[in-house]
């Protein structure tokens, strides 16, 4: 009897120290990380457009820290819906698109600017101020600012607005990668008077 | 154990290396991880000298042969250009340029295939050449110790001499260490270790005085402990050659065991020195500059003989080809033009590949130029170079890393970069990968390795490009965000202010009713130009000398400017008070012309600063000058219209003095808006191009705009008090009707009958032209809108005339409430909508409202079983059968509510055909005037708001009334739309 | 005319992975010629009925994954794994017995893995070890050496219509483990079984394991294999040995005893550098190679079974990732390796 009594007393006392150890150390080496909204808003695409009911990336980052789904960003795609249930411990979700156009394919906003009256009210927008122009004067898309989010196209009266896909160039063209296992890498190009 | 080995001996070696500097020892060979003994297929081309290449009909040039920014031309389609003659001149720091290779003509500037793996095209010199091949004169350098190096350097950079192995950096970069930097070795790559290419072998075996030369001058640039040059031991010719030449001078000649790719730079420098040049790091930061053979030929002949870069040595070989051979080919010359040239048979060829085998790329397109990069051309037949068999599955079998001259594992990069995990395939030191193609070549399942690593580069390249634009648009949005509060934050602030502002007022009681100091006003707003000038200029020499704080200056030019705009808004609110208050009318007959004189000066100053801008627009962009002159013809053309309107019009004299000022400014400011709108196509089509000085142009185009704005600024002003002059001059000229006040707002309402006359003629004749199918129907359209728009603008200006002529106040609203508001809308819209069936339009109305109503209610109990749904999951309240229950009820719904909202669209889409059929204009156009008079008004009442503050009671009050004229205006533009929309039962 | 359009490099070894697997099978013709010669016909039969069973497993295996068959048919791995374990196999085997063995292996080892590179285990060590837990007497009942079977025995064998008892003899490594068990003197009572009469291992089996050696060499000299896991793999297993017959040369066999018998050659030049499961790097290689062979000894000398190639090449199989997990190179132009990257 008591050699079971000196057994539970020992696991105790064991269990009481090492929970004092580890408590100490979880206080001590406490790793400061960075907020979690930050760490969510730095991995969302920062399109700030909208399509998941916030106004811009960071509120939704908040929203998602505190507990909204977390696959409510068109832009971002499927990659970071993985990516945000890898931060978070969550359950990898599809993306909730509502059948949105491909989000991969880049876009920039376009004025046709023989169509533009100058209502300024793209301008008003634009969430990262990527449209310059004045009153009565026609505007135009900085495109190098320029998001994609495509919310200018709705409050323009005038429908001038087209979303465009941009083209690569010879500094953002890249090899796309090989057609895999049992495929020939290569192509044939016609060519003729050689 | 190799690896210590060498780590060891490179570590001893150092200490000897230091101990012993200066004394010539035995050349050591190291050696490098991997590397590939693949068939040399060198006798194919290295047994003829070289020969001259063909002189092609066009030789096409790209701006960009070398590394960093595209060259700029500096000639025209057109112009003629002699051989050696400087075509295109480098930009930036990185950058090399461009030389006519013969002489000829400059046929064209523009996209042309040229000399890159994706095919695409890119902006190229196309010189027709005349056979003559006329230099221009030219003179080299007898003894070049005579030159300083940094006038060398120059040389060299203005001779467009760029790295000629394959990579094409700019060698003036490669030659200008500083002072700072001690080069211990300067490397001659002569290793030439891919198959098939002999260009430098036959360069070595013929010229070998000249690339002593060459290097001599290096040596002088550069100052090297030691000059080396690494010869492969196939070339056994070459290297008696060279060590012929350089005998006696302190040139080493090494000679290095045949295997690919020993004549990679890092390689290279590894076999010669020993040194390792760190991940990321440039060979001169261990103290080595390695320059290419062919490179040290090219600077000998740019700086002893005074030629530019026009030519090189590129080898035609392959089975394709019946005279292979190396060939000094004009640079530009298209592959086409030199495979007629060697390949005098007509062999089939199945795969064209520019550069090496190991490394080369194919060519989509034989019209592609030979460039400074291109050392040989492969014309291989179908059997030499077959297709590639297809990807098998890696067995792991290790043959890559065997090989991999870099020590990486390529079976794991793959792995990786197959699965997209870049993340690890960069802790495997992916970036380090030289695309050498060693493993690839050995890949027994031929898998293709190097195309898997580029396009997993590319991807961590894409990536991190992503990560900044993201950073930036975060940036800007919070920007954005703590701009807009603090904007709210002023405006209550100022409502505060205007609040206290009233209730003191008040206290102080009815004395301070005219307290304006008009003289301290103008003082004020004399200052604040004087700033805004200032500041512009400031701004002006900065974009001259290229300084930095260009944009800021910019700003804050902007920023006084609109200080100095609110000045004179109330300067001339003042003014405007000031007379009605207390003056006897002579009096403001004389301060009336006064204002008119000063509101002329005012624009005459503008139009130079006008003027000036457009020639600055014009100096940078020949299309600028184009496109501004068309519009400006356009401008004229619209400005004799006016003036045939107007004299048309009998009016009195007095509008003739008065509405030419006015019409003037108009004009100007019809330029102004032209120059503005070219420099913003020409800034798009300069985005378009990626050109460098894109940005510039945006800027440029903002400049006008301000300026333009002004000048639209002025015109208001002009306007507000020319209008008013006529009233109190009007007695005096036509004694007749004095009693009649508003004598200049008669003649202005004909002009407006005119107007619309002339512009419902214009319509009609577009109409018939339409009818008639007649080609110039579009012009005509525009034309009609264009008078249409001079109606409008006379409209406004009657309306101004108007709410100016003080002495008739009753009839005032009267007029604006009939007279007024004669807006083309309200004319055409009653009148067309008058021919819509009434009854099926109360018939649509009534169903467009059921199906909203419908869907209204389905959408709503949509949200609302979502939003249930939603909360549900989220606590865990309901079971998960319920749940199903829940989304299949859900999924109801919207599909409801879809259908709903696709019916009422498509009525909707009905209804706008049906306005468009009986109005004759579309919805939208309807929406467009609404938006314009709305965008109107809210700039009165911004105006308004500002005033509010600084402005008397009376500046206030005419603002107001102005404020209402335009309400009024937007009233009944609304209406007409909103009639054309209720009728059809549009109603949003 | 149309030019081909494809990514560097543009020439290619005219190698591929059918004939590198094709060179691993010529390699154990020696080694088969010597079983014949040693025990009769039991081993060709069983190695051409393992190559059978094993393409047609694949073929509907690749046919149920919807995969191209001739594709991937035609890159031998199938054949190499049937042939090898038809080696491993006792030539006494019966027909069942390797059909079991090598549908396994090709179907759980490697097809449910993904196919070809996919598998983390040695495909014909996972069937053979499934037998030999299966059937643990089917599977040590080799014939005695020397006294090769007539085809017509070794058929009736292989359909089952003999019984292999009255033939079969206890392996070297049988007796050696059995004596060393009962006997205090463990050398002199191998010499008084009189099994051990060839020059320096067990009789026959030291010419098994010569004829594996020299197909071993020839892989070498092709560079189908490199020397890093048969040179790993044999200094492991005879370093060790070495050391304990030093020490104890009563107890323990000697050194030429452990390389020359049971599956030593087989397993360092064919089993180990089956390169899929392998370690990657060369260092890696080499420690890889060397655990096993280690291992092979410790079994040997203390465990429960004679022979150990299988378990150890699969537990080694099992640590390769880890292996690779700590062994990368030094990348050019970095200070030092990327350890603890995987």
């Amino acid at each position: 009897m008591t050699a079971v009594l000196i057994a539970v007393a020992a696991l105790l006392a064991l269990a009481a120290v090492f929970g004092a150890v580890l408590g100490f150390a979880s206080e001590k080496f406490k790793v400061e990380g960075d907020p979690i909204v930050e760490q969510i808003d730095s991995l969302l695409p920062q399109t700030q457009c909208g399509q998941c009911g916030h106004p811009g990336c960071r509120p939704y980052a908040e929203a998602i820290a505190e507990g909204e789904e977390h696959n409510r960003c068109p832009p971002g795609g499927q990659d970071t819906v993985v990516a945000l249930s890898d931060l978070l411990g969550r359950e990898e979700l599809t993306l909730d698109d509502e059948g949105a156009e491909d989000a991969n394919v880049a876009k920039v906003a376009y004025i046709r600017e023989d169509e533009c009256i100058g209502c300024t009210k793209c301008i008003q927008a634009c969430p990262v101020d990527a449209i310059v122009g004045a009153a009565k004067l026609m505007h135009t898309v900085i495109v190098d600012e320029c998001t994609g989010c495509d919310l200018c196209v709705e409050p323009c009266p005038v429908d001038c607005i087209d979303m465009l896909e941009v083209k690569p160039t010879l500094q953002t063209w890249g090899w796309q990668r090989p057609a895999g296992i049992g495929e020939r890498p290569d192509s044939r190009i016609e060519v003729v008077n050689l | 154990m190799s690896q210590a080995q060498t780590n060891k001996t490179r570590k001893t070696r150092s200490v000897f290396a230091r101990l012993t500097s200066g004394i010539r020892r035995p050349a050591k060979i190291h050696d490098f991880h991997g590397g590939i003994h693949p068939p040399e297929m060198k006798h194919l081309s290295n047994g003829t000298p070289i020969t001259a290449g063909p002189l092609p009909q066009q030789l096409i040039l790209p701006l960009n042969m070398h590394i960093g920014a595209p060259a700029k031309p500096l000639v025209a389609p057109g112009d003629k250009v002699l051989k050696g003659q400087m075509i295109a001149e480098p930009i930036g720091a990185v950058s090399a340029a461009i030389h006519a290779p013969t002489s000829g003509t400059v046929s064209a500037i523009g996209p042309r295939p040229i000399q890159h793996p994706s095919g695409m095209d890119a902006v190229c010199i196309v010189i027709d050449t005349d056979g003559e091949d006329q230099w221009i004169e030219h003179q080299g350098t007898i003894d070049y110790t005579e030159k300083s190096p940094a006038e060398l350097v120059d040389l060299i950079r203005h001779a467009g001499i760029a790295g000629m192995g394959g990579a094409g950096f700019p060698t003036s970069i490669k030659v200008n260490l500083g002072d700072h930097q001690r080069v211990e070795q300067l490397i001659i790559n002569a290793v030439e270790c891919e198959p098939y290419i002999t260009a430098d072998d036959r360069l070595m075996r013929e010229r070998a005085e000249q690339i002593i030369t060459g290097i001599h001058i290096l040596q002088y640039l550069l100052n090297p402990r030691r000059t080396l040059i690494g010869i492969e031991d196939n070339k056994p010719e070459a290297i008696s050659a060279i060590k012929r030449a350089c005998k006696g001078c302190d040139i080493e000649v090494r000679v290095v065991p045949t295997k690919y790719p020993s004549g990679g730079e890092k390689q290279l420098i590894q076999l010669l020195t020993g040194k390792e040049v760190a991940s990321g790091q440039l060979p001169a930061q261990v103290g080595v500059v390695c320059q290419n053979v062919g490179t040290a030929y090219a600077i000998k002949r740019a700086v002893c003989d005074g030629e530019p870069l026009i030519s090189r040595v590129t080898t035609l070989t392959g089975d394709g080809v019946s005279q292979p051979g190396n060939y000094e080919v004009l640079l530009g010359t298209p592959v086409r033009d030199l495979l007629a040239h060697g390949n005098l048979a007509g062999l089939d060829i199945g795969r064209l590949v520019m550069g090496g085998p190991m490394m080369g790329f194919t060519l989509h397109n034989p019209g592609v130029p030979v460039v400074k990069t291109t050392n040989c051309i492969i014309a291989a037949s179908p059997e030499e170079l077959p297709e590639p068999p297809p990807e098998q599955p890696c067995i792991r079998c290790g043959s890559c890393a065997e090989v991999c001259p870099a020590n990486l594992l390529p079976q794991q990069l793959y792995w990786h970069a197959k699965n997209d995990d870049l993340e690890k395939a960069q802790h495997h030191n992916l970036m380090d990968c030289i695309e050498c193609g060693a493993c690839a070549y050995v890949c027994p399942s031929h898998i293709p390795l190097v195309q898997y690593y580029r396009y997993a580069k590319a991807e961590v390249r894409q990536q991190a490009a992503d990560q900044v634009k993201a950073d930036k648009a975060r940036q800007r949005f919070e920007a954005r965000q703590a701009r807009i509060e603090q904007e709210q934050a002023e405006k209550e602030a100022r409502r505060q202010a205007r609040l206290e502002a009233n209730r003191k007022k008040k206290e102080a009681g009815p004395t301070a009713a005219s307290t304006v100091d008009v003289a301290a006003l103008k003082q004020a707003s004399l200052d604040a130009s004087k700033a805004y000038k200032a500041a512009v200029k400031a701004a002006k020499a900065a974009e001259a000398e290229g300084a930095d704080n260009l944009a800021e200056l910019k700003a804050e030019a902007d920023r006084l400017k609109a200080v100095a705009d609110k000045a004179k808004a109330a300067v001339r609110d003042a003014k405007d008070g000031a007379p009605v208050a207390a003056a006897p009318a002579e009096d403001t007959v004389a301060k009336l012309k006064k204002q008119v004189g000063d509101a002329s000066s005012a624009y005459k100053a503008a139009v130079k600063v006008a003027k000036a801008a457009e020639a600055e627009g014009a100096d940078n962009v020949a299309e600028l000058k184009a496109e501004a002159d068309q519009l400006k013809a356009a401008a004229d053309a619209l400005k004799a219209e006016l003036r045939e309107a107007k004299t048309n019009a009998p009016a009195s004299a007095a509008p003739v003095t008065q509405a030419d000022p006015v019409a003037e400014l108009k004009k100007q400011v019809g330029d102004a808006s032209s120059a503005y709108k070219a420099a913003v196509k020409t800034a798009k089509q300069a985005d378009e191009d990626g050109a460098d000085n894109a940005a510039d142009l945006r800027a440029e185009a903002d400049r006008l705009k301000a300026v333009a704005d002004q000048l639209k600024a002025d015109l208001r002003d002009a306007k507000a008090n020319a209008p008013a002059s006529p009233a109190p001059v009007a007695p005096t000229a036509s004694t007749a009707a004095a009693a009649e006040q508003p004598d200049p707002v008669a003649a202005l309402k004909k002009q407006v009958g005119d107007a619309s006359l002339a512009y419902k003629a214009a319509v009609k004749a577009a109409k018939q032209a339409d009818e008639d199918g007649a080609g110039n129907a579009a012009d005509l359209h525009s034309e009609a809108g264009r008078l249409k728009a001079i109606a409008d603008q006379l409209k406004v200006e009657l309306r101004d005339a108007k709410a100016a002529a003080p002495p008739t106040p009753k009839a005032a609203p009267a007029t604006t409430a009939t007279t007024d508001s004669p807006a083309v809308p309200e004319e055409q819209a009653p009148q067309s909508l008058a021919e819509v069936d009434p009854e099926q339009a109360a018939k649509r109305q009534k169903r467009l409202k059921g199906l909203k109503t419908a869907y209204n209610m389905a959408h709503k109990q949509y949200k609302e079983a979502h939003a249930a749904y939603e909360r549900a999951e989220r606590n865990e309240t309901a079971s998960a059968d319920e749940l199903q229950a829940m989304q299949g009820k859900i999924d109801k719904l919207k599909a409801k509510a879809d259908n709903a909202r696709d019916a009422l669209d498509a009525l909707v889409e009905e209804a706008k055909a049906d306005i468009r059929a009986h109005t004759g204009k579309d919805l939208k156009t309807l929406k467009l005037e609404a938006a314009r008079a709305e965008s109107a008004l809210a700039d009165k009442q911004q105006e308004l708001e500002q005033q509010r503050s600084s402005a008397s009671e009376d500046t206030l009050e005419a603002l107001s009334s102005e404020l209402q004229a335009l309400e009024s205006e937007t009233q009944i533009a609304r209406k007409a739309l909103k009639q054309a929309v209720e009728e059809q039962g549009l109603a949003e | 005319m149309s030019l081909i359009t494809s990514t560097s490099p543009h020439a290619t070894v005219k190698n591929n992975t059918g004939a590198f697997m094709r060179q691993v099978i010529y390699a154990t013709l020696p080694g088969l010629a010597v079983l014949t010669w040693q025990f009769g016909w039991g081993s060709v039969i069983n190695v051409l009925w393992a190559v059978i069973v094993a393409l047609v497993s694949e073929a509907l295996f690749l046919k149920a994954r919807g995969r191209n068959i001739a594709f991937y048919l035609k890159d031998y791995s199938a054949v190499v794994t049937a042939v090898l374990l038809g080696l491993a196999l006792p030539p006494t085997a019966p027909w069942w017995l390797t059909l079991i063995g090598v549908s396994f292996a090709i179907i759980v080892a490697k097809q449910l893995y993904g196919g070809l590179g996919m598998n983390p285990f040695n495909p014909a060590m996972v069937g053979y070890v499934l037998l030999l837990i299966s059937f643990p007497v089917a599977m040590t009942q080799w014939l005695a050496p020397g006294e090769p079977l007539s085809f017509v025995q070794s058929w009736q064998l292989f359909t089952g219509q003999l019984p292999v008892d009255g033939l079969s003899g206890a392996t070297p490594l049988d007796t050696f483990r059995t004596v060393q068990s009962s006997a205090t003197d463990t050398a002199n009572a191998l010499a008084n079984q009189g099994i051990l009469h060839g020059q320096f291992a067990g009789l026959g089996w030291e010419w098994v394991n010569l004829a594996f050696l020299l197909g071993g060499l020839y892989l070498i000299s092709r560079k189908i294999i490199t020397w890093h896991i048969p040179v790993g793999f044999l200094a492991g297993l005879g370093l060790p040995a070495l050391l304990a017959w030093l020490i104890d040369p009563v107890r323990f066999a000697d050194p030429l005893f452990q390389l020359f018998s049971g599956g030593a050659m087989l397993g360092a030049f064919f089993i180990a550098t089956d390169p899929v499961s392998a370690a990657t790097s060369r260092t890696g290689r080499l420690i890889y190679a060397l655990l096993i062979g280690v291992l092979i000894w410790v079994i040997r000398s203390f465990g429960g079974y004679p022979d150990a190639v299988a378990f150890s090449v699969l537990l080694l199989n099992l640590s390769a990732p880890f292996i690779d997990y700590y062994t990368q190179p030094r990348t050019y132009g970095h200070k030092s390796s990327n350890r603890g990257v995987s």
